[in-house]
């Protein structure tokens, strides 16, 4: 199994949702997160005095995927997730042991 | 500095349960002498007396004294008296009575919301108690004795009489038909003239807060805020409101408390921000507003309830209080928008908390002058104190390295002084009937800086000696929400 984690631009999370459901993938997780990469944070200015903000808003997902849906899964994740502009974000995929279902005790894929 | 504030002997907590049954006691056993005095119908700071007949009553031949008109209101009052009831004009009194709401309004919870979101989160309950805890403390000390010391002529020009003390006398009698009036206002009841000088005694201490916001020891602050309200405040209004006050007496202008309120408040503030130094991090660390909303909606609470502040401080509903009424919306609209523009030309952006700031900086300089400008002269008010003051808030305190966290000093005892002076060189003599000059205002600009500061630091230095200023740098990181009130806002 594989575990993908996607960090994308916020407005985008409604498209990625869409497209991995299209693909049958059926859950994620999903966390508001800061980050920077190559793209700038921004400046804030409180009675003149001057914060400057390196961490930038971002959407993280978090799905789990059988192996062979791995690549596919991704290819959506990037389609849906790209702006063309700085920023889009990463997606880092990486192994995964074991995954389990609370609620039946199901295990590996058997819990996907 | 005070920041070796750890366990002491006074801190123990034996001590905190003794000084809650002293309180206790002294709140229990206080309205003793009043009592009495209700029996005797004799009420306070009699002067001449040309009898109008308060009847004396029939029915209950308490054999004592009389229903007395010892102090019935003379042609020209200089102390509180009684009047008849015809004479308590009932359109003042329901302004009045609105406007004291309003202006306590105005502290809880305007400055609370206009202060509160303007710290970091983990501050945010802490901040909201001051301004809460500040209008307790102070509502019962005023009634103890700050009512007295503040309004009533004393033997000195510098400080009022015990005669009101715990508002002994104040008040109406059903059989004579008589309600003692404020020599300040005789046309409205004592109690609801009292009772709108306290919102503005409340709010004077609430405003030091700014200055050291996120660091001071909340038994630390209540101390201090006590005393001082007794020590600085009460005098220095005496000084300028009382007409045997010796600023009064010089001719300085103050019609709804510029001085007493805003500059008072604004040394005051520095003092501590002096005092308790700045806050760690201060410079390196981001300390950015938690919740401008906040801040914004406090503004906005400050703005409308100051009509309470200036409009009331007429303490009549006529042509006067309408213009203080006119020419407070007009500085506060000019300010506002002179604070935006000048942002706008030097940052690059007009920031919803500079417009607010700007709308303040107005309100507080247009306080003195209220009463005695017309309309233009207000726009210039409102333009000199949002430019001065967004110079003041924003490059003041890096330039001379102190932390004056929410700019009390910077917004309030600057604009307080613009105020001042201005109402000096632009008061209408036509029609006020009054007249000063920007000389005759440095009086009480000066006196109230000087005063005010010497005590503030004073006072201040005699708390930290005992049971110190300041928070530890523990409490300070973890946030004061936490560390000294055991709550937190998620």
């Amino acid at each position: 199994m594989k575990l993908i984690t996607a960090t994308i631009k916020p407005f985008k999370l409604d498209e990625v949702r869409s497209a991995l459901t299209e693909l049958g993938v059926s859950g994620m997780t999903v966390i508001e997160v800061k980050g920077f990469g190559r793209q700038r944070g921004h400046t804030e200015i409180y009675r003149g005095a001057e914060y400057t903000v390196d961490f930038v808003p971002k959407t993280r997902l978090e799905v789990a995927v059988k192996d062979e849906m791995a690549e596919p899964a991704v290819e959506a994740i990037m389609k849906a997730a790209r702006t063309g502009k700085v920023g889009d974000g990463k997606i880092f995929v990486t192994d995964m042991h074991r995954a389990y279902r609370i609620r039946t005790g199901e295990t590996d894929d058997g819990a996907l | 500095m005070g920041t070796d504030c750890s366990v002491n002997k006074y801190s123990g907590r034996g001590t905190r349960v003794m000084a809650g049954a002293l309180a206790c006691l002294a709140l229990v056993l206080a309205p003793l002498p009043s009592l009495r005095a209700f029996a005797d119908a004799s009420s306070a700071p009699a002067t001449t007396s040309s009898a109008p007949a308060a009847a004396a009553t029939t029915a209950d031949a308490t054999a004592a004294a009389p229903v007395a008109p010892a102090d019935a209101c003379p042609a020209m009052p200089t102390a509180p008296c009684t009047v008849t009831n015809d004479k308590i004009n009932s359109g003042d009194t329901a302004w009045m009575l609105t406007s004291m709401a309003l202006v306590l309004m105005m502290t809880i919870p305007g400055l609370a919301l206009f202060y509160g979101g303007m710290v970091r989160k983990k501050n945010v309950l802490s901040t909201l108690m001051q301004s809460f805890a500040i209008t307790a403390l102070v509502t019962v000390l005023w009634w103890f004795i700050g009512y007295s010391l503040a309004f009533t002529p004393g033997s000195t020009p510098y400080l009022g009489g015990l005669s009101r003390m715990f508002m002994n006398g104040a008040l109406s009698l059903a059989d004579s038909k008589t309600t003692t009036v404020s020599h300040l206002a005789p046309t409205i009841p004592e109690v609801v003239y009292s009772m709108f000088q306290l919102t503005f005694a409340i709010i004077t201490p609430a405003l030091i807060c700014g200055s050291f916001a996120e660091r001071m020891k909340f038994s630390a602050m209540l101390w201090f805020m006590g005393i001082w309200s007794l020590v600085v405040y009460a005098p220095i209004a005496h000084w300028v409101w009382e007409p045997s006050g010796w600023l009064a007496a010089k001719g300085v202008l103050d019609f709804a408390g510029g001085t007493v309120v805003h500059i008072n408040a604004g040394i005051a503030g520095l003092a501590t921000a002096l005092m308790l130094g700045k806050r760690i991090g201060y410079g390196k660390e981001p300390m950015a507003p938690h919740n401008v909303a906040f801040t914004v909606i406090g503004a906005s609470l400050l703005w409308v309830g100051w009509f309470g502040f200036n409009a009331g401080s007429e303490v009549a509903a006529d042509g006067r209080a309408g213009m203080a009424m006119t020419v407070t919306q007009i500085a506060t609209a000019a300010a506002a928008l002179a604070w935006m523009f000048a942002e706008w030309i030097i940052k690059g952006k007009p920031s919803v908390l500079g417009i607010a700031s700007g709308a303040v900086a107005g309100l507080v300089a247009i306080t003195p002058a209220s009463g005695f400008v017309l309309p233009n002269a207000s726009v210039l008010i409102g333009v000199v104190a949002g430019v001065v003051c967004f110079v003041s808030a924003t490059s003041l305190k890096k330039v001379l390295g102190y932390d004056d966290s929410l700019d009390a000093f910077g917004v309030h005892c600057i604009g307080g002084i613009i105020g001042a002076l201005l109402t000096g060189a632009l008061v209408s003599k036509e029609y006020s009937g009054m007249d000063s000059t920007v000389l005759t205002q440095l009086w009480g600009v000066g006196s109230t800086l000087i005063y005010g500061f010497v005590m503030s630091l004073i006072i201040l230095k005699v708390i930290d000696m005992t049971i110190g200023l300041r928070v530890t740098p523990e409490e300070e990181r973890e946030g004061l929400d936490i560390a000294l009130h055991g709550e937190r806002v998620e």
